[in-house]
Parts: structure tokens; sequence; C-alpha cells
């Protein structure tokens, strides 16, 4: 997937804020590609650019040589899922009924899940652990049991390309580690390509190859792998904070440690 | 090399069992649908001043397919009721009732609201505005035979959701939020200007009181003509779309990112739902809670799964707009009662009871 001088803008017209302001970059196949970047810096704009959620002024979206704007909604879909930020599910359906709901841009409008359906999203939900979900009402779930169905709908999707916005937020230690390893071994064994909005960059740092990071301007700060990108003097420049940043004792990967002003 | 620290982060290798396809059959609860909506219908057929045996109704009803005489000795009398009053009138609330109902199942599943129905969006209330102007205009209420009424309610009732759908409308989205809004705003000023119009006009208060309040009342068959062509083909075109509303009903933005054309499915659900509900309002008045209660109580009852929603609130609309006519023309017989006051008379209850059981639990 390529991305090439996006511009994004909301408002009315005339009015018109621009949120991202010709924004480029690449995202290769196997490959977990980090986006991350103070709040209001538009990383969830870019998400919702991609799939047409938001019109963009100017810039070309991309995939696989395909212009994002020549294909319909559902051709779309089966290049592309979204995990978006903290969604809205109707409380009366499966787990189950859920996730297969990720197979829509698959069926034909009389059409109705079959076995080949079926499997997609029992494979889905074995690797995302919402296996033994799957007969439960989505109302009885918590936040992180939540989290991990909609990614497995969007696995079911079965597309080259993964759109996550903050999939480890509602997440424990333990799951946020999980999925992103799971994000990791998808792009390398599948060779999905993964874009991930990640607020903590120490974790974004450990699992992603590389790092988009957006600056307050709407503009791409740095790209690169973490250990290039994340730097003291870039976390004061775009972020304000001040923070120490030194090598993972396992990893040897960049850790970002916020500390008191002047301290 | 990354190394995980903590168990919770295997990745499962369950045994590779097949999942079984989620298929229940929905053909029990849909032949307690069509159990219930016959019953009612032939209660409905049967019962009132005169009582008529099922046997004779279904004699008198089959002698008017081509070909079959069987009703040669039943009085002409019951002849006439059956197939001259109460069949076409059954018939018409039945299709009222069906419309109503599955417009409102519609309705909620694209709005994501609970309360959304044909009433609260503007379709009756507009619907009773424009029939009001006709009949305060003092224009001729008749053109060779036919009632003008209808089709001016007909009218008003697509204008007003047009009119909602023309302000919710930013470029090529209408947000639903604003799209209801609009229509809850205009169905107030539709309600405003149509009791205005009737204090200023008391002589002709009468007219407009009862088709305003609505009932079936004196049915021909050639007001179930009228309405058929739009209550056949709505239906057909919603059905048809129960899994695309089952995910419509998670957000535009989901629903985007599942491949469907959100603006164009909304238009085209919107579109049928508010054409059948027009036709069903242009002909029998304002009918509230059907497009409410029915489709809640199927919810409440077998779950929110579009794909069997949408026919049981078909066939329990039906039959419940049926049984509320009948008690609406037997309980106070001579004189009849409103049908729009008996839908609220038991069907609030009823409703209230479902809410209280399902422990809070409402949900789309």
């Amino acid at each position: 997937m390529a991305i090439s001088d996006l511009r994004v803008a909301y408002g009315p017209a005339g009015r018109q804020a621009e949120v991202l302001r010709g924004v480029s970059l690449t995202l290769h196949a196997g490959e977990l590609l980090g986006l991350v970047g103070p709040n209001g810096s538009g990383k969830t704009t870019l998400i919702r650019a991609v799939t047409r959620g938001v019109k963009s002024l100017s810039g070309e979206i991309s995939i696989l040589g395909e212009a994002v704007a020549s294909l319909s909604q559902r051709e779309l879909a089966r290049r592309v899922a979204v995990v978006p930020q903290a969604p809205l599910l109707p409380d009366g359906f499966s787990v189950l009924e859920t996730v297969l709901a990720g197979r829509t841009p698959h069926l034909r409008l009389l059409e109705n899940e079959g076995q080949r359906d079926c499997d997609a999203a029992a494979r889905a939900m074995r690797r995302t652990q919402t296996w033994e979900l799957r007969e439960r009402l989505i109302g009885e779930l918590s936040g992180g049991e939540r989290q991990r169905v909609v990614v497995a709908r969007a696995l079911a999707q079965e597309t080259p390309i993964l759109l996550l916005d903050e999939p480890t937020a509602h997440l424990d230690i333990g799951h946020q580690a999980a999925m992103l390893e799971l994000m990791r071994t998808l792009c390398r064994e599948e060779g999905k390509a993964a874009l991930a909005v990640v607020h903590d960059l120490t974790l974004a740092s450990q699992f992603c190859d590389r790092l988009v990071v957006l600056g307050p301007g709407g503009t791409v700060a740095a790209v690169g792998e973490a250990g290039e990108v994340l730097s003291a003097s870039l976390l004061s420049k775009v972020y304000g904070a001040s923070a120490s940043v030194f090598p993972h004792p396992k990893t040897g990967r960049p850790v970002v440690a916020p500390h008191p002003e002047g301290s | 090399m990354l190394r995980r620290a903590a168990p919770v982060a295997t990745v499962e290798v369950a045994p590779n069992e097949p999942l079984a396809l989620p298929r229940r059959s929905f053909l029990p609860r849909y032949l307690l649908g069509i159990g219930v909506l016959a019953g009612s219908a032939l209660a409905a057929l049967g019962l009132g001043s005169t009582a008529i045996d099922p046997e004779s109704i279904a004699r008198i009803v089959l002698s008017h397919l081509p070909g079959i005489e069987l009703d040669e000795d039943i009085s002409a009398t019951w002849r006439s009721i059956i197939w001259e009053i109460r069949l076409p009138r059954v018939l018409l609330a039945g299709l009222a009732g069906a419309t109503l109902a599955m417009a409102g199942a519609t309705y909620q599943g694209v709005f994501r609201n609970p309360l959304a129905e044909p009433y609260l969006i503007g379709v009756a209330t507009g619907a009773n505005l424009a029939a009001t102007i006709v009949v305060v205009s003092g224009a001729s209420l008749a053109w060779h035979g036919l009632s003008l009424l209808p089709v001016a309610a007909f009218a008003g009732a697509l204008a007003s959701v047009g009119a909602a759908y023309a302000v919710a409308r930013f470029g090529r989205a209408a947000p639903s939020t604003t799209l209801i809004l609009a229509g809850v705003a205009l169905s107030s000023l539709s309600t405003a200007v149509t009791t205005y119009l009737m204090i200023k006009n008391t002589s002709n208060s009468l007219t407009i009181f009862s088709s305003v309040l609505g009932g079936f009342n004196g049915t021909r068959w050639v007001e179930i003509a009228w309405v058929l062509p739009y209550v056949v083909i709505a239906p057909v075109v919603i059905l048809a779309h129960g899994r695309i509303l089952n995910v419509l009903s998670l957000d535009d933005e989901q629903a985007r990112h599942l491949g469907i054309d959100v603006e164009r499915t909304k238009l085209v659900l919107l579109g049928a739902a508010s054409l059948a509900a027009a036709a069903a309002v242009a002909v029998s008045g304002t009918i509230g809670f059907v497009g409410l209660i029915v489709p809640h109580a199927v919810r409440l009852v077998w779950g929110p799964d579009n794909r069997q929603l949408l026919p049981m609130t078909i066939l329990l609309g039906a039959a419940f707009l049926i049984g509320a006519d009948l008690l609406a023309r037997t309980l106070d017989s001579p004189s009849e009662i409103p049908v729009g006051i008996i839908t609220a008379f038991f069907g609030v209850p009823f409703f209230l009871y479902l809410l209280r059981r399902s422990g809070g639990a409402a949900y789309l």
C-alpha cells in the first residue's frame, strides 16, 4: 500500500482545518508498521482516508497498484480490513455472528454464510483466542474480549492489509503483547501488511518493524526503525515531552520513559 | 530476539475442528407466526354482530376462486358480510400492520435508534397535514369515485421524509442522528400546522379528526388495490437486505469497513420502508405503536438477527393489527373505537411487561 502526498481537511467549505498536510508513506507486504504521534496529529484520519470515511483534498492512495478511489466499497473491503478505535457492537448478537459479519464483502446480497465462511471465522477466532467465547453474547463480554472479537472479525475478512486503530487500547499488558505478537506473526507468516496506531511508544518500538511518526502539524516527522526514530530530541519536538530513551535489556530496541521536567 | 514472558501470549493451537454452520432453523417460529396470523384473521372474519363459522368462511372465500362453487347453501347476507365487508377490512388491517411493523424494524436498524418508527420520523404527521390541507381547502374529495385523501396523504408522507433527508444530507452522506432529528423536528411542525388548521376550521374538524385517528371502517377492495404495489414490493426489497441490515446496525464506519455502500443501502432501505409506510398511513390513518411494539417484542423474544426479525415482524404485525381492529369494532358495538386507541391500550401494557421481563436488557 502506498500513500503519496495525502491532504485531508475537516469542516465546512471555506473554513476547513487541514488535518493531514501532505503525508506520504509506503506499507510493504510482510511488514508491521507502527503509526505513532501525539493526540490530534491525524492518525485516525489517515486510516479513515484509506477507507474513504473522509474525503481527501488531494493525494493518491493505492493498494497493490490499484488506486483506492477506483475500487468499490466491497472491493476495498476485500483488500483492507480495519479494527476501529472503540467500535460500537450491538449487544444482542453472539460472538460468532459478529465475527461472521467479517465475511460480508465476500457474500452476495441474497447469499448466507457457507462452510467456507465458517472456516474463515473459526481460524480468525482461534488466532485471537475468542474461540471459547463463540456462543457468548457481545453484551456479556469484557472490554478486552470485545476488542479481540473486533480483531477476529477483521481477520475473517481475509484481506492482505490490516489497519488497526489502537488495537491494544483496552487490553492488559499480557494481551497487549499477545495482540502485537499476533500481528507480527500474521505479517511474517502470511505476508499480510499491517498498519497499527499504537500510543505506547515502548510497545510500538518492541514489536513494529518500522515506525511512522506524525507530527502535530499533520506531516510525517520521522520514518524508520524504532532505534533510528525514537530519540529524546524527537520526543520533545513532536510531543513536547521530557523523556529518556534507552535500549531494552532483552531486545535492544528503545524504551521510552517519561520523567518530570527538569529532573 | 524477542521472547514472550507471559503464558497468556501463546497463540492458541486448538485442534482444527471445523466450525459447524450456525444455521438454526427459523421454521418453528415462522410456523408459529403463520398460525397466530391465521388465527387472528379467522377470528376477525368470523366474529362480530353476525357470527360466522370457519367452515362457511373458507367456503365463501374459496368460491371466489375461478371454477369453484362451494357457497350455494350459504345465505347471501353471510356471503356479502364476508366478501364485501370483513375480508377487505381484515386484509387492509393485515397489510397495514405488516407494513408499519416492518417499516419500524427497518428504521430501527438503519437509524440504530430503538425509538425510530414511521410516526417518529414524520411519515404519519406529513400524511395527516396533507390530508388536512385537502379537507380545509374545500377541494372536491373525490375524483371519478376515487377518494383523493389517500393520494394527498401519500404525497404528504413522502414529502415529509424527503424533506428530512434533504435537510440531513451533506454531500453523499446523511448521518443517522441528523436524519432522525430532522424527522422529529419536521414531524412536530406538521403536527402544529395540522392542529392549527383544525382549530381554525371547526366545521371540517370531524372529517379531519377521523382521518387523523385512523381505522379500517368501510374498507373497500379498491383501497387494497391501491396500496398493494407498495406493500408487496417494499417487503421483497427489505427482506433481501436482512443480513446487510445486521451489519448496518453496527455503525456507518464499520459497515463501510465491511464493504457496504452505506449511503446507497440506507437510501434503498429508507425509500422502501417509507413508500410502504406512506401507503399504509394513507389508507388507514394514524395507528401508533405497531412499528414500535412489534419489532421490539420480536427482538426481546427471539433476538436481533434481522434475517428472522423482519419476517416475524411482518407476520406478527399483521396479526396484531387484525386483532386490534377486531376489538375496535366489537368491544363497544355497535359503535367503533378508533383502532389506534386499541393498539395503545393493549399493546403498551404488553410491551411494558416484555421490557420488564427482559431485566432492563432491551437492545437493538
